[in-house]
């Protein structure tokens, strides 16, 4: 197991260098560049270079450029908010973000497990029905439907919660957001664990289960549950990713300080240092999110953790 | 039920709700066991075989009904002799009185039939907890001691083991283990050598003989496999298309079958000491139950049909006290038909050989 996970956490990290080497590369062959503005004479656009580095060769700035990633520096942004640290930029609004991304994911993971859960166990009875068609609408109906909804309902009907984020009631800001964006997550999973139950439920094993007497509950909670919650662990990964870097969309029914905004700014400004330094988050947040869910197929399933060795 | 009588499944009568329409799987079946004994139901895939041990079970699935029957098991407990209608008892009292503790079930795939997730000890100790009042260290001595019973070498390593650090001979071994673990007075085998290599299943039905015989326990085996009949079997029953055709003790039934089926099945059995290079298979498939006919289901197979047989279906015929069969060909009015020729030659060799080599079978 050690082995294994050393192993993946080796390939993650050469992973990533592989990705900064590809942003960097990207980011210098688009067109233009973060000092467009047509009233700079040639000569003064050469200084700017020169100050911040732009006109040595690109290895050069490369190989600067990891050098400080590793010290944690990502630079400066050179357009949005001149000569701000990258880090201080992103600072107050990934934590909104991710927070959110975790309301979501959390509140979806859970819901959606039950309600596959009930529908696999009530299957084709009425329960079944009702947490299909929820699933359905949850998968198709476009978040920024959902914020919506609860922004006039909630927000503006019953006031229960502000309308638009307020970081003194950070909390209470990012239940209706969390609500919306959790909705797909609920409905995928909710989907997924009752197909893998019903399956799960009808196989030989649970059959074997079952003749030994055990009561319903410890059957599902001790043989079925476990096995198919290794097929849905693998779904969930690439969803906690899409909602942890959060929904532009969403972000700005709310009026969210988060990062969404800022990276489609930094985008249309060319402002490098910035697009680079968020692609890389948010391409660490999913390599990481992937090693953590390879660490738990290991603990889950036995199959993978002892490998060949068991033999 | 007589003084030595363990199961009596009387005229049990299931059919399941598909989509399709009502599939009447179970038509009036009676199936009796004495202590001890080892009965056989024999019949193609699909004839209702595991359906009749599941119901017996309970564990029967959740779109089946139950129309008649009833399905008597003998018991002792603190209260002495007790008989039950399993049919009667909701599923919360069979999980309590019956499963594993009681009737135990060994499944045909050992392949899947073991928790992937779960290590061969927990699923062993699993059911002794459930079912008995005993500390963890003493469920582990006595699923250690259940190990090695069951013919596995360092059984303490084996515990700790996941299924799929096992091969398939071993897991089975481990799957009778399961459901040896407590006690149970009837023991139902579920074609348990089907998905096995060749060179394992006669160790392992050698085991279950084994076992069968120290423990003097009731045996029932579910398979298509006449060899396996041959092997270990008091009794004989033969499945068709949902129905008893023809039971007996194992001599009468191979020495001297009376139904066609059961001359097709015979005929089916692969034989070395022939020169014809063919297999014998009988011809057609089983008959669709979601559409029922009248008349004998296995008519439209059976080349010795007689015309009633499409009208009527055949009682049950006493042969003998021990030997019945369901054909018409047994009845008084009916014209001389024998088996073929083919087959009796063969039964007639293995006869001889049987008693060349100083055994009934």
């Amino acid at each position: 197991m050690k082995k294994y996970v050393l192993k993946r956490v080796l390939t993650s990290i050469g992973t990533l260098l592989a990705i900064v080497l590809v942003l960097f590369i990207l980011m210098h062959l688009m067109p233009g560049s973060p000092f467009n503005d047509e009233k700079l004479t040639d000569v003064q656009r050469e200084v700017i270079y020169a100050k911040y580095g732009l006109d040595d060769p690109i290895v050069v700035q490369f190989g600067r450029y990891v050098v400080n990633m590793c010290k944690g520096d990502f630079g400066v942004s050179y357009k949005i908010s001149k000569n701000t640290p990258i880090s201080q930029l992103i600072e107050t609004r990934l934590p909104i973000s991710i927070g959110i991304g975790f309301y979501a994911v959390a509140r979806g993971a859970v819901i959606g497990l039950i309600l596959g859960l009930l529908a696999a166990l009530k299957r084709d009875t009425i329960i079944d029905t009702v947490c299909t068609i929820v699933s359905v609408i949850g998968v198709s109906v476009p978040s920024y439907v959902f914020a919506l909804g609860l922004s006039y309902t909630l927000g503006f009907k019953w006031k229960i919660f502000p309308m638009l984020y307020d970081s003194a009631d950070a909390l209470g800001s990012s239940v209706m957001p969390s609500i919306a964006l959790s909705m797909f997550t609920m409905a995928s999973i909710a989907r997924f664990t009752r197909t893998e139950m019903i399956e799960v439920l009808g196989s030989e094993y649970m059959l074997l289960a079952e003749s030994k007497g055990l009561s319903g509950t410890k059957l599902i909670f001790t043989h079925a549950l476990r096995n198919a919650l290794i097929p849905i662990i693998t779904v969930l990964a690439p969803l906690v990713v899409d909602l942890m870097t959060g929904s532009l969309v969403v972000e700005k029914i709310f009026a969210i300080p988060g990062v969404g905004s800022l990276l489609v700014n930094a985008i249309q400004s060319n402002d490098y240092n910035v697009v680079i330094a968020l692609s890389f988050i948010y391409s660490a947040m999913y390599i990481v999110i992937m090693l953590v869910v390879d660490i738990l197929y290991g603990i889950i399933d036995p199959r993978i953790r002892l490998g060949k060795e068991g033999d | 039920m007589n003084e030595k009588m363990i199961l009596d499944i009387h005229d049990l009568d299931i059919s399941f709700k598909t989509t399709a329409g009502n599939v009447h799987a179970i038509r009036g079946i009676n199936i009796d066991l004495e202590k001890g004994e080892t009965v056989a139901i024999v019949g193609e895939s699909g004839s209702g075989k595991s359906v009749t041990m599941k119901a017996a079970m309970g564990i029967l699935a959740k779109n089946a009904t139950v129309n008649s029957g009833k399905i008597e098991f003998k018991y002792s407990n603190e209260q002495g002799e007790q008989v039950v209608d399993i049919l009667q008892k909701d599923k919360r009292w069979i999980r309590k009185h019956i499963n594993g503790k009681r009737i135990a079930m060994v499944f045909q795939d050992p392949m899947t039939s073991l928790d992937p997730t779960m290590t061969i000890g927990k699923q062993l100790m699993e059911g002794l907890l459930w079912h008995f009042d005993i500390s963890k260290e003493e469920a582990k001595n006595r699923s250690i001691s259940l190990l090695k019973e069951v013919g596995i070498n360092d059984a303490e390593k084996r515990m700790k083991q996941y299924p799929h650090q096992l091969s398939g001979g071993m897991r089975q071994r481990v799957v009778i283990a399961i459901a040896l673990s407590c006690n149970p007075d009837l023991l139902i085998c579920d074609e348990p050598t089907t998905a096995l290599d060749v060179t394992i299943q006669a160790k392992i039905i050698e085991l279950i003989k084994k076992v069968q015989e120290e423990r003097g326990i009731s045996v029932i085996y579910i398979t298509h496999d006449l060899g396996v009949v041959a092997k270990v079997a008091d009794y004989v029953n033969v499945m068709y298309a949902g129905k008893i055709v023809e039971k007996g003790t194992i001599n009468e039934i191979f020495y001297d079958p009376r139904h066609p089926y059961t001359w097709g099945l015979l005929s089916a059995m692969p034989d070395l000491s022939t020169d014809d290079p063919r297999l014998y298979t009988i011809p057609g498939s089983p008959p669709n139950l979601l559409n029922e006919k009248p008349g004998d289901a296995f008519a439209p197979r059976n080349k010795f049909a007689l015309e009633i047989d499409d009208k009527l279906e055949p009682p049950m015929f006493k042969v003998t006290d021990t030997h019945y069969a369901a054909t018409w060909l047994l009845d008084e009015r009916a014209p001389k038909v024998e088996m073929p020729k083919e087959l009796r030659e063969r039964l007639d060799r293995m006869k001889k050989e049987a008693a060349e080599y100083g055994s009934e079978l």
